[in-house]
């Protein structure tokens, strides 16, 4: 069924009996086309655009658990396109435009706010960096802008401009950028590809990867077999488990990255604000919340969990960033598993066997990719071409030397 | 999370470097292939449950100390100092 005004208007009038299940709960069929490893945002996204830009419909998404029940239900939400190297900029610059229409395109509130990202910094030699990310973002036809410290001000003042060790000189503001609801997400998605004929199968574990004669020929499940031309493996933490069922090796270290989520308050935070001295960063949720988050833990994990001397060091920078939000109560904590890579960039690409393809090494950064990443996976997986923006995301370029370290801190994977 | 250093005994994980996997100590030799290299700096087993990796002691005593740890669980079952596990083989030497 279609969504609109009316409709609410409807439901709400006759005690919402008329809802219907936004996707159906199909029994796996013998063989695909395509089969899709992962049903979280980039698997529903790589199936829906299957669908929708190739006209493959005969897909299956195969989830071990619920729908959306991995990191893109994990993450703080923020969708932005400001990426310096070129191979990343373009992929990201696409990615923010589909968000831009995703929700006409699928027609489901997925509650993108374009409310802006303020990237503070602190020094010279900082203001310097972000002038130079702001020109190549503008280069690639995007927006920013540079902030003097009064500018910034002016914006939010609620932080501590004074007194912190590390004053705040300006910020980088990129408008365009924002949240979303990152459940509506992957529920607009996997609503999308169900429509289009796509079946979408929880509870069900990929267990082996059936592969003869250089070929991808299906995958074994906790739900039995299931034969396919052409399967994807779009698993973000777990990427490495399930490639090893196909007798590969990846470039990739699984790490856990916390979030944080405050008691709900009236708003208070407009934007989304990063700090250029501690990995900090800050937005204010629909229902109130403060929603924030920082770095790794940086030791390899698979417990959807963290530890305290990150909790601590996340505090201590939102701390000294805006001591408004001392006396605000943390609701919850969680952790997700990150894919990361030694140089911080995903992949989308081939793999050596026939019809088998990867998607992952998303690092920090997978939610805002979500479209574009299931956009370029399709493209792939239809074509056999990589999509345009997508072309330097490849698996061997780590062997090739054709790193895309945005960064610059070197080939280690807990470093981006 | 506690780190018993062999040198320090039981610390806390903030004094402690992270460098993954173990096989970072594994350093090929001199003109070995880019496929070598490519496996000891990029490629992981990446594994769910018991790993061997490598920290380094950097706010104590220095030592490079090989821990064999859960990653799901977190519980650590080993440490020793990485200058008591037997020589590695340099993979990918050309001799």
């Amino acid at each position: 069924m279609r969504y609109s005004g009316l409709s609410v208007l409807k439901e709400g009038l006759f005690g919402n009996k008329g809802w219907k299940p936004a996707w159906r709960e199909p029994e796996p069929k013998a063989e695909y086309d395509v089969i899709i490893i992962g049903g979280g945002g980039h698997g529903l996204a790589t199936a829906y655009y299957l669908a929708k830009n190739h006209g493959i419909t005969n897909v299956a998404v195969l989830e071990k658990g619920y729908l959306g029940s991995g990191n893109v239900g994990r993450n703080t939400t923020i969708v932005r396109a400001n990426y310096f190297l070129s191979g990343n900029s373009e992929f990201y610059s696409h990615s923010l435009k589909l968000w831009e229409g995703l929700e006409l395109d699928l027609n489901y509130n997925v509650m993108h706010s374009q409310r802006g990202i303020l990237n503070l910094f602190h020094s010279d030699g900082q203001r310097d960096a972000a002038a130079r990310r702001g020109n190549a973002m503008v280069n690639q036809g995007d927006d920013a802008e540079l902030l003097d410290r009064e500018a910034v001000r002016r914006m939010v003042p609620y932080l501590d401009f004074e007194q912190t060790r590390f004053p705040i000189y300006g910020g980088l503001l990129h408008r365009r950028g924002g949240t979303a609801r990152h459940d509506a997400v992957a529920w607009g998605f996997a609503r999308g590809a169900d429509m289009r004929g796509v079946d979408l199968i929880q509870n069900c574990e990929v267990t082996g990867i059936d592969i003869q004669d250089g070929r991808v020929r299906g995958v074994q499940t906790t739900r039995g077999p299931i034969r396919a031309k052409k399967v994807g493996i779009v698993a973000a933490g777990r990427s490495g488990q399930v490639a090893a069922m196909a007798g590969m090796r990846l470039p990739i270290e699984s790490h856990v990255l916390q979030a944080f989520v405050t008691e709900g308050l009236k708003p208070v935070i407009d934007h989304v604000v990063t700090y250029g001295m501690g990995h900090f960063y800050i937005s204010q949720s629909d229902k109130g919340g403060l929603v924030f988050g920082g770095d790794l833990d940086f030791y390899a994990s698979y417990a959807a969990r963290g530890n305290l001397p990150m909790l601590e060091h996340v505090m201590e920078a939102g701390m000294t960033l805006m001591p408004m939000i001392g006396k605000a109560k943390i609701l919850r904590s969680w952790g997700g598993i990150v894919d990361m890579t030694p140089d911080g960039s995903p992949i989308i690409d081939r793999t050596d066997v026939g019809g088998l393809f990867v998607d992952c090494g998303w690092n920090y950064g997978g939610f805002k990719a979500t479209p574009a990443s299931g956009w370029c996976m399709a493209h792939l997986m239809a074509t056999g071409e990589p999509h345009e923006v997508a072309r330097r995301f490849r698996l061997d370029r780590f062997l090739t030397g054709h790193l895309l370290d945005e960064e610059g801190t070197g080939s280690q994977h807990n470093l981006h | 999370m506690r780190i018993t250093c062999p040198l320090c005994g039981a610390r806390d994980r903030r004094e402690f470097t992270y460098y993954g996997a173990s096989v970072y100590a594994d350093r090929p030799a001199e003109g070995a292939a880019p496929e070598v290299w490519d496996d000891y700096l990029h490629l992981r087993d990446n594994p769910a449950g018991e790993i061997t990796d490598l920290w380094y002691h950097e706010l104590g005593c220095s030592a490079w100390i090989e821990v064999t740890r859960n990653t799901v669980t977190h519980a650590i079952s080993a440490t020793r100092l990485l200058a008591d596990r037997a020589t590695p083989t340099k993979k990918g030497a050309r001799s």
